[in-house]
């Protein structure tokens, strides 16, 4: 296109940044050295257009080399890929953990969020200089915890948790953080040696890094089972599992799986969302650092039943490790013909690109992570159409979340209708909850759906020594709390449900009585304020307007801001676009009504 | 319009603005729309983005040609050279398609024939496209289900201008890209009303609705609705009438609406005439440099704004124009002017609307008949031809052309020998750039009316040069220079621009006030057409240091 | 389905029923296409008749049966058999809702009919309390991050209004981010892409890149943007003079649509005429030719018939 292209140009480093994702350029295409027969002749287009979905990885590019993305490197990005600097500019300024002004190399956030606030982490004010305030970095389990990024040739991420006291004005002054292991640590059960562990069963067990270790624990039996029973049967055995998606939305995976695979156009795409981002969870993360290789085979069997030639995992951008361990896997795969051309020799092309969010909880939304993956501002669509008609590209798509996945190995293994024997009528098969907060042992555990919220604090090993029960928030900052009255709720989608509370994905943050709500509230409030998209009224002003609404109240209670707050959280229940909006008010209405947090 | 008349009959665009956007692949040839014609670009870009290969023809890396999926930079004046090439390689490649050839032309052996020296080798070496990029678009074009082939004044502006528009018309009808939904011919007309006038009978050998002065019938319908007698035989085009001025047979001139003493290539030569004539009328809304010249100025109004009438666009729509303001003190509607001229020449004629007019003409003219000032509001306007005042005609021409029916297929089309011939001017050691011509997005020929609001784009007259000219030249972004032709000079800024190849130079005329761009332009013209070479004069640049130690 | 002799689209009806009345509306059409089919007013503020909706704004939500939350009336397409109703305590609330959220963050002086349906849905945005002071900051906002709101003022998006050249002004404290401008600017008509959406939430914002100026932007002043705009916020500067002046008056204004003197692809031009001069111009936007569009030459170019002192030298 006709762009209009600055004088700021590009530095060498930032070239070789975007030219390690899409190459040089062609002698014949915008941004080669001019001369020869590109005065004749050049190249444009669609065949520069069509790798828009490069945006996002181009930039991270950028970023993780120089540390920030200048006018330059802009313009750059612009020329090889036909989109304008605005455009460009709109798409990066979207994601919070890039930068277009100039910073430091080396960048630290700490998790501000509920589980770290609850579990004495900082607050905003309480920060060192040089270190940002960062949404959970569903490191819950040992929190307070902060990430150090240092940009380079090489990227370096550290994850520091938990933060030893004075830790975090150390690693603002340079250090590192000491090593550590990460996963042991966030599955007591393993380390228990629990053996009924099924989704958790390889996690902390076998090497991540090991195709062979894989394979020998049942690795990869499950693809065989499923190309010898066809794809129509893996369908049929997913629905008769009774498998519904754990992401919070709770929809039939069968029946997800059954639309994609009957529509007519093409290509089919799979999308595993692994941007993992509600504060409290932290499963995904788990099983991805301890199990690479499971969701690498769960992808495959949905692409193999579903039709789809490619899979895309949007893996939180500040999951360095999980990146690691599933760039090792997939290599693995491509490597011993588990990933490629003809997928164990059964005539079924597959393969999987990873695509790394960069600091946006609402790229979690199933459809704001197309229009992140396209290389566009992750804003979600309006529906419908849904993804099983016109998702990524615009083409039929199977969206599922990571621990969703995961069990379709066991499944096909065990069969559906034993899976489905596990768990309540309205629950069926097992489920992964992220415990954390005040209990004796946080992490991720695994349950046959029954347990009550008793059952599982006392599965992470009670309270602390010296805590009593607060609240318990369900679900995440889209989900609610439950107060010490709850505590034999079970928890099942339907006993939540029926209780006005949720799972969503599977967060139960263990409260003290100590734990100041109404900082929680404000906290709440103020995530939602700082990653709404922006593109629909209730939830751009509804988030903001719910801020101040509680920190009015959290001064003491003024008359009419109750009623105020009801009024902007119905409109932005019933109006917003997406779940962001529709469940922004949920935990603070929540905690007003069943543990009267805020009222006179 | 003369080629298009030529091998079709009607001398319009053969396809629609919509259809632009359904087509399969686009190629735009010596236009620079982007700029030039920007919401027919809109209609191109609909159809880029609804998935049409886009090909671009232009020397420079125009605005347009950034648009394009592949870019041809040919030399100024070898488009023959290159569309011969591309028809050879359709050829031998078996892409023709025989049986439209066989069924709806004429004349294919001997294009075929005349088509067979231009190799991939020897297009590449006269164009300086590389053989690849030739290759590539001949494919292209000769496979897409359907094209669409766009051009401008890049084509139309050189001595063989006719024979350049022939050149794409075969290229059309070797690949049956004409006389079907989505597929055809668009000429993308320079002025808002070049094809109104031209319907209208506003050339010298044609009545209102393209009827043929030469047609006795044709010509005895008009006496009898005039009661006058028309001339049988062809008038003079603009070029014919210079060179009459010029031979002393022509000595009065009326011009309505014109300015040929600026627009006029080898502007010096054309006000030398003007001013030789013996009487010289001037009906214009502005006191141009013409009118200047004239013994009686007639002040006229707006057409498009301070009076009522019709225009018809590049896809030979008709549309209303419509009076929103009074024009100035003195100044008369168009239509009495002629009145009260007819009246002082001794002929009674009554008072008449536009509307009266345009009725007239509907009775005259069988493509406009179906155009009452009705259907014209009701519909936002009418494509040519509409015969009847309750059906409308498809939305592209020539359709007979595939019909199955020998009987219904008419005139075949013609396809036409074109030779390549450089530009009448070669570059030369001691004028060695190739000065090219066009416009800027905000700026419209030579800014009498563009000129009336400030553009923040603007930025006035430039030679625009290459990067490696500008250094070679030692020529800084903004230097003011002297650029000479062999019939005169002018100073101007310099503007590099990445857009031009090394020997080529781009400047407007849009500041004929500031800069006179026509004294370096040529007035070698096409005599089928009596336009100007405007696209290819030889300049050198000199520094001005330079050029007055030269002097 | 198209007729391939004509090149018209024939499109069935599907019938549903709106407010408990049956009707019948051509297949692909919307819930908002049938309402006013039916003469039945649904409020809407980011909704363009030459821009695929954006549904960004949620004033036209409707109730569907079967569906869990409101529905965008304006790009929702109807179904055979859809239940719809368009007024009933929800809907009022959500409107009533968006308007308050909006009126109490950005100026809708110049957004027609909000006072109105101000007055109709019992919207108060003074409710949410004084106004803040307007900042400078907007363009520089860390995305992902934000001052703790204190609840003593309402945040909003006044900010000084952007003059950087001669023919457009920039009052983004209007600005309801109907993404219309973008859209515009953009993929759906212009393709410049001189202005895009950039930051996030609340600071969400149309910007060039790194809010450059528009003359160092890829703007072409073809006024599409403006054209498209619904609260004023983008306004070409003679309009804006204008109304600083208090000479401004749209009721004394005539339109009279006409074709543009310049090139020639015939671009249909509205003229909006005050006193005998031309104080805007805009185009049709259901013309085959410009759906809207022009171009710098057809938007501001009429300035030489008005050109009236002296003659040009």
């Amino acid at each position: 296109m006709d762009l209009k292209i600055s004088s700021s140009v590009a530095t060498s480093g930032e070239r070789a940044a975007v030219d390690a994702v899409i190459g040089a350029p062609a002698p014949d295409e915008p941004g080669a050295l001019r001369g020869g027969t590109n005065l004749r002749a050049v190249r444009g287009g669609e065949a520069l257009r069509g790798i828009r979905h490069q945006l996002l990885p181009v930039l991270h590019s950028v970023n993780d080399r120089i540390g920030w993305i200048s006018r330059g490197a802009i313009n750059y990005v612009a020329e090889r890929m036909d989109v304008a600097p605005a455009e460009v500019y709109g798409v990066a300024s979207f994601y919070a953990l890039f930068s277009m002004e100039p910073r430091e190399r080396r960048q630290v956030h700490a998790c501000v969020d509920l589980a770290c606030r609850a579990m004495g982490g900082p607050r905003e004010e309480d920060l060192p200089e040089g270190v940002h305030p960062s949404p959970c970095l569903g490191a819950c389990e040992r929190a307070p915890a902060a990430l150090v990024m240092e940009a380079g040739a090489t990227v370096r991420h550290e994850l520091a948790a938990p933060l030893a006291t004075g830790e975090l004005a150390a690693l603002a002054g340079g250090a590192w953080p000491s090593a550590e292991s990460a996963v042991a640590s966030a599955t007591p059960q393993v380390a228990r040696g629990d053996s009924t562990l099924v989704l958790l069963g390889r996690v902390g067990r076998v090497d991540p890094s090991s195709l062979d270790d894989y394979r020998a624990h049942d690795g990869y039996r499950a693809l065989a089972r499923a190309i010898e029973i066809g794809p129509e049967a893996v369908v049929a055995e997913v629905t008769a599992s009774g498998l519904v998606g754990r992401g919070g939305a709770a929809f039939p995976t069968g029946r997800k799986w059954q639309a994609v695979a009957g529509q007519p156009a093409a290509p089919h795409h799979l999308v595993c969302n692994a941007d993992e981002s509600e504060p409290g969870t932290f499963k995904d993360r788990v099983v991805l650092e301890g199990d690479p290789f499971s969701l690498i085979e769960a992808m495959t069997i949905a692409a193999y039943a579903t039709g789809c030639a490619h899979g895309w995992i949007y893996l939180r951008g500040e999951y360095p490790r999980a990146l690691a361990s599933l760039e090792r896997a997939i290599a693995a795969c491509r490597g011993s013909g588990l990933l490629g051309d003809d997928v164990l020799g059964a005539g079924f092309a597959f393969d999987v690109t990873i695509i790394r969010g960069a600091g946006a909880y609402i790229c979690g939304e199933e459809t704001a992570i197309f229009n992140s993956i396209e290389g566009y501002r992750g804003e979600p669509r309006n529906k419908p159409p849904f993804p099983v008609e016109s998702g990524l590209f615009g083409k039929p798509t199977v969206i599922n979340n990571v621990e969703t996945l995961v069990n379709v190995p066991h499944i096909l293994l065990r069969g559906g209708a034993e899976w489905a024997a596990q768990g309540s009528e309205g629950s069926k098969g097992r489920k992964l909850f992220c415990v954390s907060g005040a209990v004796r042992e946080p992490g991720v555990y695994e349950v046959e759906f029954g347990p009550t919220l008793r059952d599982l604090i006392g599965l992470a090993g009670g309270m602390r020594d010296g805590s009593e029960l607060g609240a318990v928030l369900l679900g995440g900052a889209a989900g609610g709390f439950v107060g010490p009255g709850d505590l034999d709720l079970p928890l099942t989608m339907e006993a939540t449900r029926a209780a006005g509370a949720t799972l969503g994905s599977g967060v139960v943050l263990v409260l003290d009585r100590s734990v100041d709500m109404v900082d929680q509230l404000r906290r709440i409030a103020a995530f939602f304020r700082d990653e709404s998209c922006g593109q629909c009224v209730p939830c751009r002003v509804g988030t903001v307007r719910q801020e101040e609404i509680v920190s009015r109240l959290a001064r003491g209670t003024t008359p009419g801001d109750l009623a105020l707050l009801r009024d902007v959280g119905r409109v932005m229940r019933d109006a917003s676009i997406c779940g962001l909006g529709q469940t922004a008010n949920n935990a603070i209405e929540s905690a007003i009504a069943r543990l009267g947090v805020l009222q006179p | 319009m003369v080629g298009l008349a030529t091998v079709f009959g009607a001398g319009g665009g053969t396809s629609s603005y919509s259809e632009v956007e359904q087509t399969d692949l686009i190629v735009m040839w010596g236009s620079n729309a982007r700029a030039a014609h920007p919401i027919f670009f809109h209609h191109v870009l609909k159809g880029v983005r609804n998935g049409a290969k886009l090909y671009v023809v232009d020397p420079r890396r125009s605005e347009t040609a950034q648009w394009a999926d592949l870019w041809l930079g040919l030399d100024v004046g070898t488009d023959i050279a290159l569309s011969n090439t591309i028809a050879r390689e359709i050829i031998h490649a078996g892409l023709a398609n025989r049986g439209f050839i066989e069924r709806a032309t004429s004349n294919y052996e001997a294009y075929a024939a005349s088509v067979e020296e231009w190799t991939l080798e020897r297009g590449s070496a006269v164009t300086g496209v590389p053989a690849g990029a030739i290759r590539e678009l001949a494919h292209a074009f000769a496979t897409a289900p359907t094209a669409q082939l766009c051009w401008t004044l890049g084509i139309t502006e050189h001595h063989n201008g006719v024979d350049n528009v022939l050149s794409l018309i075969n290229l059309a009808l070797l690949c049956g890209h004409v006389g079907r939904p989505n597929a055809g011919l668009n000429p993308l007309r320079g002025q808002n009303n070049v094809q109104g006038g031209g319907d209208m009978g506003a050339l010298p050998n044609r009545l209102p609705g393209f009827q043929d002065v030469e047609d006795d019938a044709a010509r005895a319908k008009f006496d009898a609705a005039w009661g006058s007698v028309i001339p049988s035989r062809n008038g003079r085009n603009l070029t014919q009438m210079f060179e009459a001025m010029s031979e002393g047979s022509l000595t009065g001139l009326f011009v309505v609406g014109e300015n040929p003493a600026q627009s006029e290539a080898d502007v010096s030569h054309a006000v030398h005439l003007l001013e030789s004539l013996d009487h010289l009328v001037v009906q214009d809304i502005f006191l141009t440099k013409t009118a200047e010249l004239a013994d009686v100025v007639l002040p006229g109004s707006a057409s498009w704004c301070e009076a009522e009438g019709t225009v018809t666009n590049s896809e030979r729509r008709v549309q209303r124009v419509r009076k929103a303001i009074d024009p100035p003190g003195g100044a008369r509607d168009d239509i009495a002017i002629i009145v009260e001229l007819a009246r002082a020449m001794g002929h009674d004629w009554p008072n008449r609307s536009s509307e009266d007019v345009w009725n007239e003409l509907r009775s005259l003219s069988p493509m406009h008949r179906g155009m009452t000032y009705a259907r014209l509001e009701e519909l936002g306007g009418i494509q040519w031809p509409c015969y009847s005042e309750d059906a409308l005609e498809p939305t592209f021409l020539h359709g007979r052309l595939w019909a199955e029916r020998p009987e219904d297929r008419g005139r075949l089309a013609p396809f036409s020998v074109v030779v390549d011939e450089p530009p009448v001017e070669s570059c030369t050691p001691e004028f060695p750039l190739r000065l090219t011509t066009g416009r800027r997005l905000d700026s419209y020929n030579t800014g009498v009316q563009s000129g009336g609001f400030s553009s923040p784009l603007r930025f006035g007259e430039t030679v625009d040069v290459s990067p490696e000219d500008a250094a070679s030249l030692g020529v800084a972004d903004g230097e003011v220079v002297r650029i000479a032709s062999p019939r005169g000079a002018v100073t101007a800024p310099v503007r590099v621009d990445p857009a031009l190849r090394p020997g080529l130079v781009f400047m407007t005329m849009h500041f004929p006030d500031e800069v006179n761009t026509n004294l370096l332009t040529i007035d070698a013209v096409d005599p089928k057409s009596g336009t100007a070479e405007f696209k290819a004069a030889a300049v050198r640049i000199e520094r001005l240091e330079a050029a007055v130690a030269g002097d | 389905m198209t007729d391939t002799v004509t090149g018209l689209s024939v499109r069935r009806a599907v019938a549903l029923t709106i407010d408990g009345e049956q009707v019948s509306v051509a297949e692909g059409s919307t819930i908002l296409d049938a309402c006013r089919s039916m003469g039945k007013e649904v409020p809407t503020l980011c909704y363009g008749d030459t821009i695929t909706p954006k549904n960004a704004c949620r004033v036209c939500m409707v109730e569907v049966t079967g569906s869990r939350v409101l529905v965008p009336s304006c790009s929702r397409k109807v179904e055979a058999g859809m239940e719809v109703v368009t007024r009933s305590e929800r809907v009022d609330h959500s409107r009533r809702m968006v308007l308050e959220l909006l009126g109490s963050s950005v100026d809708l002086s110049l957004t027609r009919n909000v006072a109105r349906w101000n007055a109709e849905y019992g919207a108060q945005p003074d409710r949410h309390g004084p106004a803040a002071q307007p900042g400078s900051g907007r363009d520089d906002a860390v995305t992902g991050h934000h001052e703790p709101a204190d609840g003593t003022v309402a945040s909003n998006v006044h900010q000084p209004v952007k003059v950087d050249n001669e023919l457009y002004v920039r009052d983004y404290s209007k600005c309801i981010l109907c993404y219309q401008c973008v859209d515009a600017c953009g993929e759906q008509w212009q393709n410049t892409f001189a202005i895009a959406v950039a930051g996030r939430g609340f600071d969400a914002r149309i910007s060039t890149e790194f809010d450059v100026s528009l003359p160092d932007s890829a703007c072409v002043y073809c006024g599409n943007c403006i054209q498209v705009c619904p609260t004023g916020a983008l306004m070409f500067s003679s309009e804006h003079a204008m109304r600083a002046d208090g000479t401004w008056r749209e009721e004394d204004q005539s339109q009279v649509t006409t074709v543009c003197p310049y090139c020639g692809v015939g671009c249909s031009l509205t003229l909006h005429v005050q006193d005998n001069e031309i104080v805007k111009v805009t185009s049709p936007s259901d013309h085959s030719v410009t759906h809207g569009n022009l171009c710098i030459k057809g938007r501001f170019g009429f300035q030489h018939v008005q050109n009236r002192g002296e003659p040009r030298d």
